[in-house]
Parts: structure tokens; sequence; C-alpha cells
């Protein structure tokens, strides 16, 4: 357990611009597992950066003679129905999974966590009228959503973030908006008003990074969603075309052959489930290192 | 502690499990088949069952339980068999049928089947007000067109006449080979007028007639429940005038939109047959249980149409070699698991004897010649373009492997689009597209079903396609000629002339696939995947 | 505390009223419509649909119709199963789809919290690590993947259970009922884990035990209460998007519910019935989120205090 005087020095040191991300990169380093969490993550993107270099095959290559073949020397984790190498496939579509799961999850954090802080601070009417427009937001049918804005605006990666980034953000609305109205009624806060802070900076000094906790986990849990949403989209033709693909992709394709082909759908899985987890991981990390109160080493 | 907690959640677990999965160790087919109760895996849900708003696959199965028409199909032969007609008479000249009505003929209240429930059940699918999606069925009626598009409001004038009770005379506008054949689709069928006006007006297509418990049928079995999305039960009616030879008690069609879950439904023993196996499932059931699966001919075509007012496309040479650079043998013995039939016409061959031409082959060497005469020398400077599907599994499978076979031979960057249906019913109708996917099933067994879909501003045309030669074939010519001989010889040249201009590159002709229980008998594989429920029934080998 | 919900039910009418108005003219302008069919059909014949189905008026007529009916409590016929209204298709589909949702938010909330509470106690151990494990396995398993996964396992290769269906064969509620619960039980444990860490340092609870109560009555009487708040707040959306988000499992189990008419007729656009459900869906996010608002005043003092004023 944590000792008194480190959190009281915490506290003061944040309104102060002591850098808190130094202090957090300390404490994150010790912890182990997000460290290997973290090295995972940035060798699975340096991997499926360096796809075309790591793999003798190209990712639409196809051999329909050779069709799905299990994991082999040749193909170490076997091929699709269309005789492609299952790892070139995995690399690529990592990319594009990771690419959304990132760029998605950010629109998603960014209005989510904003919208959200400014509902729970502000309260009253403000807070009403806002959270009554996330009712409605929820509450569109989302597919016909997507497919007018496909309509208006085309085929493109660009609208794939937005589209998914616009459904995300309202769940962390939500919760964001819970944990501020929690907060804001505790002591440090009103200490702060009455120090003559403007709202803006006590939300970001001091609610915000006091919610951090639910925040990093829920968008450990965004992340996930996001990604399996692209298949979704995809579904729709909104999403990624062949002959690319994503993780999302290749395990709802993968669901079709499970009895026969397994490692169609063993393969991808692992590479998001893995991904996921090393995020997981960071997350916590994460999180307890931001923590101002609970250090706990 | 820890390990007690854990053995008591195990314990539960199980208590549960076996407390819900125990009971009757026979499964649902094999019951059953013990009580002539069939169990029928039919696709997606049916929108309704009102013969003459109905369209679909699924609809057809359901209503021709329900309902009969004039004449009926032998399901081994396809030959025209009596159904409420008990025979018929057709003139010389091919353009008179006088149909004699069976007099024991009955309604499912009790009522008969006259000549007159013919006429007035023709009338109301043909009165526009309707909209009935499926009246054009009915066109080769003399005047028929004409007063289901407005032009004449008078239904005397239609060529259809009550002479007595139980004899309809039917006039034709053209000798018409296939007439005969359209008694058994749904659109030519009875409705029950009594019923029909005691529910709101004849052209109400919201009338709460068909609903179970107010539906009045004349067919083999009678409507006893509905559940959307769950299951249809029809029972054995006592008022057909067939009774005797109806062999099932009961029949229960299931939606099953879902193929992994429907093949699993099959094998857990839910349901006697499928509407259709995963593709990745075929080798393994031809390997370990060819009586179940079972591969047959089906009246469908597969193809890819090409917006032809589009450069580069609107090149005939760049459609050829588009086409001749499909490796279709490939494509079959691959992805499609051998069990499609490789085409270079779009008539499915043997169409009550017609052969279609085959006009050009698989030809890298000569696409790739084309390509260069067309001005794209190893497709260099070929504008990009996309290939649009409905989003479907299988349309993909196939749409990725042509993608890069164009990709292979004629080095030119092709995309693939996928749209929900739709949108996609949407962009091919605005002939939004370069190319996309299209299946053709057709209505009745003749090559027309085919070949009068590409006159000029065909409704079903959608690819620009514009020949004078073809159009006078298909609506001047060939509809006068009486022997299929001289016929299928205009037919022959016309499609010649759809293949010589390639606005569409055929792939390959359907065959459906189905697994079927083997205790499920009486249901040969057709063309038409039609069954005649009559001939149905269960039993079991052992 | 009354005057709060009585207030927030009054919000309900404008947000529903919103939902009704762009859901209407959203439908309308997506491409594609409720008759579009791959055969062509003529002119004539659509325009006598549309005139069948009221399509041919101006929109802000069929606009006023559709309000007067519904005001009427008539959500208008179905446009896909024609001689049905969606009144009857709701009604048929609702019971299944709440049964389904209430065995599902059941597991969800008991293994969630559970694993969660569980593994806030003692963070960074294997007490925390296994229940996590399970709970980030359950994230990265769709439905659409879990349904199937657990079908092969226990209805094909066990046999123990059937493969598919909805109350015509014993045990056929279970596997649903266990997919559709899975990903939210993931969630519930991840964030009641989050909550738990958060509170669990805080003053009161140090007073608390200072007091000397024993850890577990802190842990029940003190500790969830704050440590559920941002479950309760996650709940709300969370229930109204497990019977939206049915579909999948619905249509993996050819479940009769709720969620497999309104992913269908959002495909067919079916406009009546997509609105009819979409309008029940509304009034679900609506009455959840206040449900969860209620909630999470209850569990945290302060907030209580602030509704009293």
């Amino acid at each position: 357990m944590s000792n008194q005087t480190t959190q009281i020095e915490n506290i003061d040191a944040m309104p102060k611009g002591v850098s808190l991300w130094d202090d957090a990169w300390i404490r994150l380093k010790k912890n182990k597992l997000a460290m290997v969490g973290l090295c995972f993550l940035i060798f699975m993107m340096i991997v499926c950066l360096m796809a075309p270099l790591l793999t003798p095959y190209g990712y639409e290559e196809q051999d329909l003679r050779l069709g799905a073949s299990a994991p082999s020397v040749t193909h170490w984790l076997g091929t699709d129905t269309f005789g492609r190498d299952m790892l070139t496939r995995i690399l690529y579509g990592g990319r594009v999974s990771l690419m959304v799961g990132f760029i998605a999850t950010s629109v998603a954090l960014l209005i989510g966590v904003t919208y959200g802080a400014i509902a729970g601070y502000a309260g009253g009417k403000v807070d009403a009228l806002m959270m009554r427009l996330v009712d409605i937001i929820y509450a569109l049918p989302f597919m016909i959503f997507i497919v007018l804005l496909m309509v208006v605006f085309g085929r493109n990666l660009l609208l794939l973030f937005l589209a998914i980034g616009a459904v995300e953000w309202l769940v962390m609305a939500r919760i964001v908006r819970g944990q501020i109205q929690n907060l804001k009624q505790q002591e440090f806060v009103e200490a702060a008003i009455s120090l003559g802070l403007s709202p803006g900076a006590i939300i970001r000094k001091h609610l915000i990074p006091n919610a951090l906790g639910p925040i990093i986990v829920y968008t450990t849990l965004t992340i996930p969603n996001v990604m399996l949403l692209e298949a979704f989209l995809s579904f729709l033709g909104l999403g990624i075309q062949p002959p690319q693909s994503s993780w999302g992709l290749l395990i709802s394709y993968g669901v079709e052959s499970m009895e026969e082909y397994p490692w169609l759908l063993i393969f991808p899985g692992l590479a998001l489930t893995l991904t996921l987890f090393a995020l997981n991981f960071m997350g916590d990390g994460l999180r307890d290192a931001l923590d101002p109160k609970a250090s706990r080493d | 502690m820890k390990t007690t907690r854990r053995n008591c959640l195990i314990i539960l677990f199980g208590l549960l499990l076996s407390a819900c999965g125990g009971g009757s160790s026979l499964s649902r087919v094999d019951q059953g088949t013990i009580d002539g109760v069939l169990h029928f895996g039919n696709g997606t849900e049916p929108q309704t069952i009102d013969p003459h708003i109905a369209t679909g696959v699924p609809e057809h199965h359901v209503i021709t339980a329900l309902f009969e028409g004039l004449a009926t199909k032998n399901p081994y032969t396809l030959e025209s068999e009596p159904g409420v007609a008990e025979s018929w008479d057709i003139s010389e000249d091919g353009k008179t049928y006088i149909f004699h009505i069976r007099p024991n003929a009955r309604w499912s209240n009790g009522d008969a089947v006259t000549a007159e429930d013919f006429r007035w059940s023709w009338e109301r699918i043909l009165t526009p007000e309707l909209a009935s999606e499926y009246s054009y069925m009915l066109y080769p009626i003399a005047n028929a067109e004409n007063f289901n598009k407005g032009r004449i409001p008078d239904f005397n004038q239609v060529g259809v006449k009550v002479l007595d009770q139980l004899t309809l005379e039917v006039q034709l506008r053209a000798p018409t080979p296939y007439f005969l054949q359209l008694m058994d689709h749904y659109s030519t069928f009875p409705v029950h007028r009594a019923t029909i006006e005691a529910f709101g007006s004849y052209t109400d297509q919201l009338s709460q007639w068909s609903r179970e418990g107010n539906i009045v049928s004349n067919g083999p079995f009678q409507l006893a429940e509905w559940r959307i999305n769950s299951h249809i039960r029809v029972e054995k009616s006592m008022s057909y005038w067939d009774t005797d030879s109806v062999k099932l008690n009961s029949i229960i069609f299931y939606p099953t939109d879902n193929l992994i879950t429907e093949e699993r439904m099959f094998r857990d023993g839910l349901i006697h047959r499928t509407e259709d196996v995963p593709l990745d499932k075929v080798p393994v059931y031809l390997e370990e249980d060819p009586d179940t699966i079972v591969i047959a001919p089906y009246l469908s075509s597969y193809y890819y149409m090409i917006n032809t007012t589009k450069p580069p496309l609107d090149d005939l040479r760049v459609r050829r070699a588009l086409s001749m650079s499909v490796d279709r043998d490939l494509l079959n013995e691959t992805v499609l698991e051998n069990i499609m039939v490789p085409a270079y016409f779009l008539t499915p061959p043997g169409t009550v004897g017609y052969e279609p031409p085959v006009t050009f082959a698989y030809d890298p060497e000569q696409a790739r010649a084309l390509l260069a005469e067309a001005g794209y020398p190893n497709g260099e400077g070929f504008p990009y373009f996309e290939i649009l599907y409905n989003t479907q599994e299988n349309h993909r499978r196939i749409a990725v492997a042509i993608q890069e076979m164009w990709r292979e031979t004629l080095n030119i960057d092709v995309g693939i689009v996928n749209q929900e249906w739709q949108v996609y019913l949407e962009s091919v109708g605005n002939i939004n597209y370069d190319v996309a996917r299209r299946g053709w099933v057709g209505d009745y067994v003749d090559p027309n079903t085919y070949l009068d879909m590409f006159i000029t501003g065909g409704g079903n045309n959608n690819t620009g396609f514009s020949n004078a030669r073809y159009d006078e074939i298909m609506l001047n010519e060939a509809p006068l000629k009486l022997n299929n001989e001289e016929r299928f010889a205009l037919y022959t040249e016309a499609e010649t002339i759809l293949m010589d201009n390639m606005p569409i590159i055929p792939i390959y002709i359907y065959q459906t696939k189905n697994l079927k229980n083997p205790d499920m008998k009486g249901a040969p594989s057709n063309i038409m995947d039609h069954y005649n429920w009559k001939y149905v029934y269960l039993e079991s080998d052992q | 505390m009354w005057r709060f919900i009585g207030f927030r039910t009054l919000q309900a009418i404008p947000v529903i009223f919103a939902v009704i108005t762009i859901t209407f003219f959203l439908v309308r302008a997506a491409p594609g419509g409720p008759f579009s069919s791959e055969k062509a059909v003529s002119e004539q014949v659509k325009a006598a649909l549309e005139a069948q189905f009221q399509l041919d008026l101006p929109p802000h007529e069929q606009y006023l119709a559709y309000l007067t009916d519904l005001i009427k409590g008539d959500f208008g016929p179905s446009f896909n199963f024609p001689g049905r209204s969606v009144n009857e298709l709701i009604f048929q589909g609702l019971p299944v789809t709440a049964e389904l949702g209430f065995y599902a938010l059941l597991i969800a909330v008991v293994v969630g919290t559970l694993s969660g509470v569980i593994a806030s106690l003692k963070p960074n151990s294997l007490q925390d690590y296994i229940p996590m494990s399970f709970a980030m396995v359950g994230i990265c398993m769709p439905s659409f993947l879990l349904g199937p996964t657990l079908v092969l396992v226990f209805s094909i290769w066990l046999g123990w259970l059937p493969v598919s269906g909805w109350g015509s064969i014993p045990g056929d509620k279970i596997l649903p009922s266990i997919t559709l619960g899975a990903m939210y039980a993931a969630y519930i444990a991840r964030l009641s884990r989050a909550g738990m860490l958060e509170v669990l340092s805080q003053d009161y609870l140090r007073t608390a035990r200072a007091k000397g109560l024993p850890e577990y009555k802190v842990i029940i009487k003190h500790a969830l209460r704050g440590g559920l708040i941002p479950v309760v707040a996650f709940l709300g959306p969370a229930f109204a998007g497990l019977l939206s988000g049915s579909f999948v499992v619905e249509t993996v189990f050819q479940v009769p519910g709720l969620g497999r008419f309104y992913i269908q007729a959002a495909f067919n656009r079916d406009y009546t019935m997509i609105l009819g459900t979409t309008v029940f869906l509304a009034t679900l996010i609506v009455l959840f989120n206040l449900l969860s608002d209620v909630l999470a005043a209850w569990l945290n003092p302060r907030l209580r205090y602030q509704f009293r004023k």
C-alpha cells in the first residue's frame, strides 16, 4: 500500500506542471507485465509494417490449385481457400486493424472524454441537453446511417474511422460523465475552485486525471470493439475491400470453415487476442502509473 | 476450501446440463419420420403466402403445399400432370386451351373449385391496383398485358372465359409452348373469392385473408401455424380431392438463413433437408456422407454484367479480353469445389432440348492480344475499374479469384466492391457500376426466360446492350414459331449475337446443393428445384 | 428524487420525437426501397405498390400520417410481411428477446461483478490474472465467433445441447443466453475491477476500516457502492444494446426475437418496421439510462444529495 506522503506530493506536483508523465513513465517501467505488453505491441507494429520484407509472398498472390492447406514449412501458418499465405495476410491485415483500432479509438476517446467531461462538470440543463443528444444518436438505426454515409461520401478509409468513432464515443461519454459527476463533489475539486482555477483547467488538471482509470479500461475495451466493427462495416461495403484484409475480416471468414480449416480462424484470432492482451496489460500498467492515489508497488 | 467451491460449480453446471439436455433419445427428424412430419429447412422466411403477392423460392415451397393450380408437374420428369383440371384440350394452332376441372376439387371449407374461381383469381392478379410483381407470368394470355397495364379496363376482353362451371377456356396471344408449365407457378393459382372479400378489398396487399385461421386454400395441405422467424406448420388437408395420395401428415418449414447453423441443424437431426450447403462443407460430405448430399443441375445462370456504356468497357475487344481471361474450369475445380458447370453461354444447356452455342473459349493469349489491339498492350494505361457484388460469401470468393485472374493474365488493376443487397439493386438498376455479378433463375423451363432479358431497354438488361436483330428475333420472330426446332434455331442466332457482343461474361451454370435425410423419399432433384408434395413421403430404411 | 425522475421522463418526449423524425427521413433517404427486387418490375406495378403503402404521398404528409397513427399507438403495417402490423411483430418478438436479454444480463452481472470484485481484492496476483484473462478472451470473442464455437463444442461434439431453437427443444435457451451474456460479463468484470480499485484506496474506506469493521463488511457495505458506479453507467446502454445487439445471437441460434426483426427490417428497408423497432429501442434507452442514473445516485451518497436540491 502507498503511504500518505507520496500521494500528497503528487497532487501538489500536478498543477505546477512538474511532469506527471515523466513520473508515470518511471513507474510504468517498474511494471514488468506492462513492459512486456508494450514490447509486444511495438514488435507487432514493426512486424506488420515490415511485412513485405518478412515474407516471400504477396498478400494477394493466389495458388488456387493449392487451396486451403494446413501449416507447413513453406507456409508457416497455412494458406486460405485461395492458396494465399496466411502469415502474409495476417501481417498485412494487422496494418489495417492496428490503424483502425488506434485512429478510430482516438477519435472516440477525444470526442467522448471531452463531451462527457463537459456534461458532467456543467451539470443541470447543459448536462441534460448533452446527454439526451447522446441518447438520440444511440437510438438511431446505425446500419441505415452507414449506408447513407457511404452513398453521400463514397467509400474511403477516413469515413470508416469517422463512422466507427461516431458510434464508439457515446458510451465513453456516459462513463466519463458519471465519473466526473462523482469526482466533482470531492474536496480537492472544491479546493481547486476556491483557488480560482478556471473550469477548463479544473477538468483537465484535476477531474480527467482522476477519472483516468475507467477511461483507460474502457479504451482497452473499445479497441477490440472497433476492430470487429470494421468487419461489420466491410460487410455493408464501407470497410476494406479484397484482396486487402484485416484481422476482423479474417476471423469472420475463418468462422465459416472453423471445422474444415481451423488454422484460418485460430491464427488471426491469436494475433488479435495477443495484441489485445498486450494492450490490456499496458493499459492497466498505465492506469496504475498515472493514478495519483494508488501507486501499489 | 477453494477446491470444494470449484467442485460445487462443476456439479451445479453438470446438473444444469443434464436437467436440460436429457429427455428423448430420438432426434427430431427420426421422430418426424415415424410420425410423418417433415422438417424442412426453407432458407429465408417467406414474406407472404398470398399466391398473387409472393415472390421467391421459399414462398414457392409453402404455397405449393397449400394451393394447387390447373396442372402440376411430375417431379421426376417435369412433365405436366393433371391438377385441379383433370384434362385439357389444346387447339391446332396452339392458341386455345380448354381446361376440364375435376368435379371433386374442393376448397378447404368444402366449397367446390370452379372455372369461375380461376377466372376471378386471374382477374385479381392482373388488376393493376394489386401491384403483383409476378403478374407478367400471365402475359401469354390474350390481352392480359393490356389489362394489367391499364390499357383496357374491361377484363371481359382478356382471353379467359368460363364455358360452364367446370370448363375454362383460355385464349393465348401467341402459341406458347411453355404455357402449361405456368399452371403450377403460384401466380396462376386460384384463390378463394368469398374469403378474400370477407377481409376487405381484393386488391389490398395488407389484407388479413391469408393469415392462419382465415385462409381458405385448395391444396394438399392446410396452414396450421405461422410464427414468423420460427416456423410454418402445414397439415394434411382432408378436403383435398386426392387426399389419399398425400402421404405426409404435416410439413414444418424452418427459416434457415444462417448457412452454418442450417448445416449444423441437419447434423444435429433437427431438419430433414437443407436449402443449401456451405461450400467448404461440400468436399467433406462428398467424402464422408455421400448419401446425404445432393448436387443437381439447376435452371440458373451466374454471370458478370458489363456496363457497355462506360469506357473502356464500351470497347468490344476489352469485354472479350476480360471474358477470355477467366479460367472457368480452374475456378470451378478450386473455388467452387467442382460442383458447378463452367459456362460460355447464358442459357443452361439442355433446357427442354435447347443447346446454347459456344462461341469462345478460355484463351489468355488471345485475350492479351485483344487488349493490346484496344490500345492497352500488357495492360498499360488501362483505367481502374471495379467488380460489384452483393455481400455474400460465395460471390466474394468468385470475385477475389477473377480479380486475380485479370491481374495475372491482363496485368490490369481491378477493384472489388461489395454492397448490401438493397444498395446493390439500386446500383445495378441505374447501371451505376463497371462490372457486376448477377444470378438468374429461370421462371419456367424455356430459353425464352433467359434471352428475353436482353431486349433493348429490357427491365433486367441493365448493361446498355442493344441490338436490332436481337430484338426482332425475340419480340417478333420466335414467338410465332410453332415448333421448337425452328424456335430454337432463332434462339441460337440470338444467343450468338449476345455472346459476340459480350455485354455479359458467363461464368457458370448453377447446381443446387442440398443435404437430404435418406428417410425423405419421393423428392427427386430436378432443374426447377421443385417439390410436388403429394409424392413426398418419409420412410426409414432400418 | 421523484422530481428528478419526473423531470427525466418529460425529457424523454423530445428525445423520442427527435429519434422518430430523424429516422423517418433517414430511411427514406437511404438507397434501395422496400419493394426493390432483383427482377425488374414495371412502372405501373411500382406505382401501384407505392399507392398500396401510401408512399405516393408527399413526404411531409406521410410523416404527419405516421405521427397521427403513432399517437394512437399504431406503428402501421409491415412492408416486408404484408398483412401483418408492426405492433404484432414487435409483440411477438419482444418477449423472446426480453427473456434472452434477461438471462444474458443475469449471467453478465453475476459472473462479471463477481470476478471483477474478486480480481480487485488482490490486484496483480493470480486471483487477479485468471478472471481477467477470461474476461479478455470474452471481449475478443465476438458473438458471431463465440456462438458457433459453443455450438460446435456443446452440441456437435458433446451432444449435450441443441444446435438452435428457442423453447422448442429442452435446453435450447442455454447457449444463446451464454453467448449473449459472455461479452457483457467480460466488460462488467473489467469495469468493476477498475471501479473497485479506484474506491478501495479512498479515505472513507480507510475510515471504515479504522472503525474496526471486518473487511468483508467494508467491501460489501462501502466499497461496492462506489466501485460499481462505472458498471452501472455502462448497464443502461448495455441493456438497450443487448436488445438491439442480440441479432447476431438470434441469427446464429434461429431465435425468433426482436433483434432479428430489427436487422431484417434494416436490410429489407421495411420502413415502418425500422421506425417501430427504433422508437421502441429509443424508449428502452431512455428508460434504462434513467434507471442507471437513479441507481448511480443511490450508490453514491454525494450525488443523492445533489438530487434533493
